[in-house]
């Protein structure tokens, strides 16, 4: 191997193939290959029930492919056990979830807290790191608030920090605007460009064309397939 | 490549994370554990109470000693019921360990209020000649005036038990009350109070030997001997008693230890407590089988909280750790609460009847444990369910 190695991509997929089996088996995806770079902001669009979420779902490591390799910042996710993928989940990877997904009953600052949960600290760093990634999303007026108190757009900017809270390597969001309204996704969607602009490697699902076409690279699913 | 990714929750996080589903649902949380929270009261009242009561048992009986004895003719090899030896008590009063020994005889008559009374009417009460050891021997005490003494036994006066003297409708020696026996009168001069070993002498109208054997002209044979002996030597003492008191037929003579009545009074509470700690335990099964019942429930409402925790780096551990854990501090809740209750219910009783309040640790202890270990079972099943999640279904929107 040479002296000077470039620095892995912070996502390779290679030849990917997911099939749900069933009376009748659906290929979800069909040998996907893909890579995203570090610092990248890449729309995935396409029509619902391409295979997006599954798409997300295997880069995330919550599920694992059929077939082909995904590496997440140069490790083989096949290669790792169930215990080492949530480690992986708990130090690299952010999820944003379309229907926000947050904990009933907890204020904010704990919701967000919980994203650092399962790497090992302690609460008081914990809600210290949340207070300020709150204040990133323009939430730090609604520390203590509960989700249910929250807009549609507020709770979204709640589990964007959860995701973003301890510094992953990738932000995985699916659909995070698909359940607000257009002015709202405008601020969601310009949200995740400052925080892609801060150096955030992020990954957004989404059905708008238009939404996708503000983002700097589109990736195309259509019958699970990718057009990059 | 960088070093291997560890998830990880320290302890004080995962057990908040155990209280989550709780405090979001406090209302349920409290239903689900009043289940355990009655199992646990009732076991706890249940061992409060009966060794409150215990306790005031074993005060009564360290009080009136164990020490005493009691011998009595028996029959002979033909069935007859015998007489003792006039000597008897005489004799068992020159036993090292004996502390006092006193006799008594059943006169075959009855005591009336005035001589109108047909005799038949002996409304249970027994008239008996005493000596006057008799009184310190079974600790009995004059509630108003005197017991028979050396001065009194001569004379044709009487003493009446506790309930004689109810029978009879008498209660103080103010107007000079006479009982009226085999057709003579005698003056009351004495009541004594109730004696929790001697029901027979409650119920005894009593006299002297040497008033006995002039006025109703009986045979002073005893008919009981009370003994009271050395602590220590209570054994040794039964064991001569009957030699002692009939040399000549020593079978024919029955000793026995009134206290062993009273003792026997706490063994069947033993059987009584045992049945009610049963019930407890069946309400606590079914308390667990609630637990079990609403955590099931809580996993599938919380599917998608726990494919969020997934996502957010919970091992297939974390989560079965954070359901038990949540289903061993729900019942561990009940626990505390029925702790509560069960003691507050044993203070409240035992403050009724006027006993000693004695709490079992083992109880209460016993208690807390066995419901933390109930609800770690309950969980079990409920949190291998949700560990076996699916993460990846689990996110998904339904
Ligand atoms: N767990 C599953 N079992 C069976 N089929 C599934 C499962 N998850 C997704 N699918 C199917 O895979 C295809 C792709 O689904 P999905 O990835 O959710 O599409 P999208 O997010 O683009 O709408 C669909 O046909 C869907 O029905
Ligand atoms: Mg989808």
């Amino acid at each position: 191997m040479s002296v000077a190695n470039p620095p892995a991509p912070a996502l390779q997929l290679r030849g990917v193939t997911k099939t749900f089996d069933g009376p009748t088996p659906v290929h979800a995806l069909r040998d996907v290959d893909l890579i995203v770079e570090q610092g990248e902001l890449v729309a995935i669009a396409g029509p619902s029930g391409s295979g997006k979420s599954t798409l997300l779902n295997v880069i995330g490591t919550l599920d694992r492919p059929t077939t082909g390799s995904v590496e997440i910042e140069g490790s083989d996710a096949a290669k790792l056990s169930d215990r080492e993928l949530a480690g992986l989940r708990s130090q690299r990877i952010g999820f944003v979830f379309q229907h926000f997904n947050l904990l009933g009953g907890m204020s904010a600052t704990d919701n967000v807290a919980t994203g650092m949960l399962y790497q090992g600290r302690r609460a008081a760093e914990r809600r210290r790191e949340a207070r300020t990634v709150l204040g990133r999303v323009g939430l730090g007026h609604r520390l203590d608030a509960k989700p249910a108190t929250l807009s549609g757009g507020e709770r979204q900017r709640v589990a964007i920090a959860r995701a973003l809270v301890g510094d992953p390597a990738l932000v995985l969001a699916d659909e995070p605007t698909g359940n607000l309204d257009s002015s709202t996704s405008e601020e969601i969607i310009d949200l995740l460009l400052g925080l892609n602009a801060e150096g955030t490697t992020i990954l957004v699902i989404t059905h708008d064309n238009e939404l996708a076409g503000r983002m700097p690279r589109q990736v195309r699913v259509r019958d699970g397939r990718v057009a990059a | 490549m960088k070093g291997r990714m560890r998830s990880h929750v320290n302890a004080v996080d995962q057990i908040a994370t155990g209280t989550h589903g709780l405090r979001a649902r406090r209302g349920r949380t409290l239903l689900t554990a009043l289940g355990i929270a009655i199992g646990i009261a009732s076991m706890v009242s249940v061992l409060g109470i009966s060794s409150s009561s215990r306790a005031e048992l074993v005060a009564e009986l360290n009080a009136l000693g164990t020490n005493l004895l009691a011998v009595q003719p028996g029959s002979n090899t033909f069935g007859e019921t015998v007489q003792m030896p006039e000597a008897a008590p005489d004799m068992i009063r020159r036993i090292g360990p004996v502390e006092s020994a006193g006799s008594l005889t059943k006169i075959n008559t009855s005591a009336r209020r005035n001589e109108h009374i047909p005799t038949t009417n002996g409304q249970g009460l027994d008239v008996v000649a005493v000596e006057p050891d008799l009184f310190v021997t079974v600790g009995a005490k004059p509630a108003v005036g005197r017991t028979i003494d050396d001065s009194t036994e001569e004379l044709p006066v009487v003493v009446l038990g506790s309930v004689a003297a109810e029978r009879l409708g008498i209660r103080s020696l103010a107007d000079g009350p006479r009982v009226f026996i085999s057709n003579r009168w005698f003056d009351v001069v004495g009541i004594l109070e109730p004696l929790a070993l001697n029901p027979d002498i409650d119920r005894s109208v009593m006299m002297g030997y040497p008033a006995a054997v002039r006025e109703l002209g009986i045979k002073p044979a005893a008919t009981q001997i009370y003994v009271r002996t050395d602590q220590d030597r209570v054994e040794a003492v039964r064991a001569v008693l009957g030699r002692t008191a009939s040399p000549g037929a020593p079978n024919e003579v029955q000793v026995s230890r009134p206290s062993d009545a009273l003792e026997a009074r706490t063994k069947v509470d033993q059987n009584l407590q045992n049945l009610l700690l049963g019930l407890g335990g069946v309400a606590l099964l079914v308390g667990g089988v609630g637990i079990a019942n609403v955590m099931v429930i809580s996993v599938l409402e919380r599917r998608t909280e726990i494919g969020v925790r997934r996502a957010l780096g919970a091992t297939r551990r974390h989560i079965r750790i954070q359901f038990v854990l949540e289903s061993s501090l729900l019942s561990a809740l009940g626990g505390a609460l029925g702790v509560a209750l069960g003691i507050g219910v044993t203070i409240a009783y035992a403050n009724s009847q006027g006993w000693l309040i004695d709490i079992p640790p083992l109880g209460v202890g016993g208690g807390v444990a066995a419901s933390l270990l109930i609800g770690a079972i309950a969980g079990l099943y409920p949190a291998a369910k949700a560990a076996r999640l699916d993460p990846a279904d689990a996110v998904r929107p339904m």
